[in-house]
């Protein structure tokens, strides 16, 4: 059936562990905002989420990179950070084998989608789950688009992978909600972290708010690198709920640059 | 080197061999000297500089318990000992700072009160 829920938010480490250095009132927010997220996610009453998400070579690594994968077990681990540095404490996340396996082979219809039997969540998926399924207790399907090590498949194929990613959801009988998560200009990891480019960033989001695919397939990671750094590859991610819920705007809901959490914190739905 | 730290950042029973034997953990990987040195030490900012992806250096960085701030300014001393990075997307490209952005902002730091 028709997506019941779509949106994008940010999952920097910091956001959770690194709370109490962050200016009180931004940080309460931000938290403020992701429950806002929480209620209109829990509203829609989905049977499983879809988080499409840039992992951080937890999973993926240089010696066998997919474009473009999603899980495919009845259960996830994570984090495989050190708990007390990001304040989650490792879990374990329920899956649906057989719904993924349904969309899996949908996805592949119109995209080259790799799968995973194993997968284990870092930051870009705990972070949005410890505020969005704080009991663990919804079916996540994990995706994860390649924003870590280049070459990096064009924008375009995201789109694609969004559109598959529709159609899969269109195809099955159950209420599937689809969250995007990544950073849109920031350098994370970097001497640098903490650096925003707020003006970058709001530009792409009123792109992103009023579903301009000409306008975001127009980005180039060689400018956008200059520009947003290389956590802005991860737009990837925004873009695919873009293309998943291609016509429809979206409302961004939160934006605020808070650099000890290292990016322009982003909590948007799109109008379903 | 990112082959080691990409299985370490994953595998708990790595890391407890690690932890027990850093040197020993090593075994089995094609690594030069420095870079044993900087993965048995550990070395952060050398490990920057010869180019390891930010996201595992990160994660590496978070297992040895290394304080955040701290963690940032041994990267920065790799940048000053060693000079820029040697290849990759993860590099120095200039920034006023977390505190001076945050009250450029009009957001209070609250960096030296401690947390991770």
């Amino acid at each position: 059936m028709p997506l019941v829920f779509a949106g994008v938010c940010s999952h920097a480490p910091g956001i959770v562990g690194r709370a109490d250095q962050a200016d009180p009132s931004a940080k309460d927010r931000l938290y403020d905002a992701f429950g806002d997220m929480r209620d209109r996610l829990e509203a829609s009453k989905p049977d499983a989420l879809i988080v499409v998400a840039a992992e951080h070579f937890a999973n993926f690594f240089m010696n066998n990179m997919p474009s473009f994968a999603m899980g495919m077990a009845d259960y996830y681990e994570g984090p495989i950070e050190n708990p007390d540095w990001l304040g989650i404490q490792k879990t374990r996340i329920p899956g649906d084998k057989s719904l993924s396996e349904r969309l899996i082979r949908k996805v592949m219809q119109k995209s080259d989608v790799s799968y995973a039997e194993e997968w284990k969540f870092d930051h870009g998926i705990m972070v949005p789950l410890h505020f969005l399924t704080p009991s663990y207790n919804l079916p996540i399907v994990p995706a994860n688009i390649n924003c870590q090590g280049p070459p990096l498949a064009p924008l375009h194929r995201a789109w694609a992978f969004g559109q598959a990613l529709r159609e899969a959801a269109d195809s099955v009988p159950e209420r599937i909600a689809l969250i995007g998560t990544g950073g849109i200009s920031h350098w994370p990891a970097t001497p640098d972290s903490g650096k925003i480019n707020e003006e970058w960033d709001r530009r792409f989001l009123d792109q992103w708010s009023r579903c301009d695919k000409d306008a975001m397939l127009s980005y180039d990671d060689s400018q956008s690198y200059l520009d947003a750094g290389q956590g802005a590859f991860e737009i990837r991610t925004f873009m695919t709920i873009s293309a998943a819920t291609e016509g429809i705007e979206g409302t961004v809901h939160f934006y605020e640059p808070i650099p000890i959490f290292a990016v322009g914190c982003t909590i948007a739905t799109i109008n379903l | 080197m990112q082959k080691f730290l990409f299985e370490l950042n994953r595998d708990e029973d790595f890391q407890s061999r690690y932890a027990a034997d850093r040197r020993g953990a090593l075994a089995g990987f094609d690594l030069s000297d420095e870079e044993q040195r900087a993965l048995t030490e550990p070395d952060i900012g050398l490990l920057f500089h010869i180019g390891v992806n930010g996201q595992i250096l990160m994660h590496f960085a978070a297992f040895h318990s290394i304080e955040w701030q701290d963690y940032l300014q041994q990267m920065r001393d790799g940048i000053d000992t060693h000079g820029p990075v040697r290849e990759g997307v993860y590099a120095v490209t200039g920034y006023e700072g977390v505190e001076a952005h945050s009250d450029r902002l009009g957001q209070t730091s609250n960096i030296e009160d401690g947390g991770n």
